[in-house]
């Protein structure tokens, strides 16, 4: 398993500040998962491990088939190993009961979504105060207080009334990221979060998505794109179940670099 | 979630489908004013029947011929002879929980006056009928024991005779009408009662000495009744066994033998009437009962329609941590409101359309049963049929119903 671990990268732009922590946040040991379809069983994992320590920013990376999405349903605690374990921050996922799934995502996950999923006809602020409700500990000035911080560190501190229909694809992912930063996560999971997006916004969800790396957020980016994984921590290729590369990147390129390279968008 | 904010998601949740929220209370707003109205219309007929009732004296009590048994075979009472004066005389000798007694005798027919004409009833009676009855005589006087025994051709009449006979507005009193060929002085004006609740017109009457009636009109020897009053409601089972214990003496029954008379009672007659206006009522109320069937049907239809159509939020709900039991909660209170917002401007409806009907001239009076009832049958139906929409929606599974498009 150690040799999964990444090392620190050495000579990057950006996050030369950043001390590598030992402690982690996700693991998995030999996760397995079987699907059965009419007569035949297709295993869509075949035996999966790895750790994510605290501060990563890992890209999966796979075609579709992969088993990618199924990878991502398991580290988002919505589906359970059919053999194996799965230890979210030191918790063991398999075993555990949907309504204690239910609580550990709310505690423990923050999900971005590719169709940013806002409620519709509902404000940034209620929208991004969504995982509070079903937290019992906050009450409602503390939800609202905990959403007004999330939504400034995404940079949406002066939209906080808008509707999410009053919003372009940006800024409704902005209010995506603030949603799943609430909660303060172990862990946020991006699942082709920039796959809706164009270039040039999909650049500044990168740059947002790397200041939260500098913060020392764990984030785990699920995508197609080799692109992603230039400006990540490190990279796991998945091919048909299995972990074909687990690579750090020693040298991660700054998206605010890239983004200013860009062309100016015509509109917006 | 805590309540209050699920509270505040249905009420958003309702309040961005306003229309179809609307159509979807309309039932229960329907099938909720239907139930009130009817319970009003039945409660208010039952009041005015008890109140009529009332009217005609809680203490009245008629005695009438009947369970004659001739060989087996039971006799039409009317045709029965068995009610003599010797009766009469024998509970006006024995009376000790009676006041006032009178003999009744009846006989329809056409009443003449001028060229004015019209059909009614004559009732023969003493010059305690109009104690029994409480019904005061308005202008000119009521006839007297005298006319009682003279067979006197004098008659009281009730307001529709003198409208019928003196539309010109002249007094009647004094005039001679003719009844079935026979001419009779009218001495008195009856006060106007109105019509009964079995629409029938009571002040449609003439009112003569009974022997008048009797001789002169009828030529029998009989009364088709006899009438009493008791010295209060509350001695009304006394003055029936007084009654019955004179009348059996006097008809010779034996012991264990069957009555040949009936004792009838206004208090057993409210008895009677109540409970028909209630059998009306529940056939009434279950009918309209059915239609919030329907609606709960109509709200379970559009709430699972609602959970469908939300199943990516649902998904997006259970993925930030709510759990199977938060989102059942969310559609049953969704559908709770949406019920008990129907029910209250059913509520609202229904005490509208009373108000309506009560100026159209029905009775009506809305029991408070009526509304807590429906209340509870709204929270009712919001939660029986709200509950597999909710169970639906708390099934998901998030994996799929957050990609779902």
């Amino acid at each position: 398993m150690s040799s999964n671990t990444p090392q620190q990268p050495a000579a990057q732009q950006q996050s030369t500040a950043r001390v590598k922590s030992d402690k982690v946040v996700i693991e998995l040991k030999d996760v397995r998962r079987n699907f059965i379809v009419g007569e035949e069983t297709v295993h869509a994992l075949r035996g999966i491990n790895f750790k994510i320590f605290e501060g990563e920013f890992v890209t999966i990376m796979g075609t579709s088939g992969s088993g990618k999405s199924t990878l991502l349903n398991q580290l988002g605690c919505l589906d359970t190993p059919t053999s194996g374990e799965y230890y979210l921050d030191g918790t063991p996922v398999r075993k555990m009961s949907k309504s204690q799934r239910a609580k550990l995502r709310n505690r423990k996950i923050g999900f971005v979504f590719q169709s940013y999923n806002l409620l519709p006809k509902t404000t940034a602020v209620e929208n991004v105060e969504l995982p509070l409700m079903y937290n019992s500990k906050f009450t409602a000035a503390k939800r609202r207080e905990a959403a007004i911080e999330a939504l400034k560190a995404v940079g949406l501190g002066d939209r906080l009334e808008h509707k999410s229909n009053q919003m372009s694809g940006g800024q409704m992912q902005r209010v995506a990221i603030a949603r799943a930063l609430v909660n303060n996560p172990a862990v946020i999971l991006a699942d082709e979060a920039t796959g809706n997006l164009d270039t040039h916004t999909s650049f500044e969800m990168l740059v947002l998505f790397q200041r939260l790396y500098e913060k020392g957020h764990t984030i785990i980016f699920v995508t197609h794109n080799p692109e992603i994984a230039q400006y990540s921590s490190r990279n796991i290729m998945l091919r048909d179940g299995k972990i074909r590369e687990d690579t750090p990147n020693p040298n991660i390129l700054s998206a605010a670099d890239a983004l200013a390279a860009l062309p100016a968008p015509q509109d917006d | 979630m805590n309540f209050l904010n699920l509270f505040k998601v249905a009420f958003r949740a309702i309040g961005s489908n306003k229309f179809r929220s609307f159509l979807s209370m309309l039932g229960i707003i329907i099938g909720v004013a239907a139930v009130i109205i009817m319970t009003a219309i039945g409660q208010g007929s039952k009041e005015s029947v008890r109140a009529n009732i009332a009217q005609m004296g809680t203490n009245v009590l008629t005695v009438r011929p009947g369970a004659d048994m001739r060989g087996g075979v039971r006799q039409d009472p009317s045709a029965m002879q068995t009610l003599k004066p010797e009766d009469y005389e024998a509970i006006v000798a024995n009376k000790k929980y009676i006041t006032y007694v009178s003999p009744e005798v009846t006989s329809g027919g056409q009443a003449i006056y001028g060229a004015n004409n019209t059909n009614t009833s004559m009732y023969g009676e003493s010059i305690e009928y109009f104690n029994i009855k409480q019904w005061p005589i308005v202008s000119g006087s009521a006839f007297t024991e005298e006319d009682v025994r003279k067979s006197a051709k004098v008659c009281v009449v009730g307001k529709t005779i003198v409208n019928e006979l003196f539309p010109d507005g002249q007094d009647p009193v004094g005039k001679t009408i003719r009844f079935k060929s026979i001419p009779f002085r009218i001495i008195g004006v009856l006060k106007s009662k109105g019509y009964n609740n079995w629409g029938m017109d009571q002040d449609n009457v003439l009112i003569a000495p009974y022997t008048t009636v009797m001789k002169r009109l009828l030529a029998q020897t009989y009364y088709s009744s006899i009438v009493c009053s008791a010295i209060r409601e509350e001695l009304t089972d006394q003055a029936i066994d007084e009654l019955t214990t004179t009348l059996r003496q006097n008809h010779k029954i034996k012991e264990g033998a069957e009555d040949d008379f009936t004792i009838r009672s206004q208090q057993e007659m409210m008895e009677t009437m109540t409970s028909t206006m209630d059998t009306i009522t529940i056939i009434l109320v279950v009918a309209a009962a059915f239609s919030l069937l329907v609606a709960g049907i109509g709200i379970m239809n559009i709430m699972l329609v609602s959970v469908t159509e939300r199943t990516k939020e649902i998904g997006l709900r259970m993925a930030v941590g709510a759990r199977g039991i938060d989102i059942s909660y969310q559609f049953l209170i969704e559908s709770t409101l949406i019920s008990i917002t129907g029910g209250m401007l059913g509520v609202l409806v229904g005490w509208g359309g009373s108000t309506v009907c009560g100026l159209l001239g029905l009775p009506t009076s809305i029991p408070m049963w009526s509304i807590l009832l429906s209340f509870a049958v709204c929270t009712l139906i919001g939660i029986a049929f709200g509950y597999v929409p909710a169970k639906k929606a708390a099934n998901m599974d998030p994996i799929e119903a957050i990609r779902y498009e």
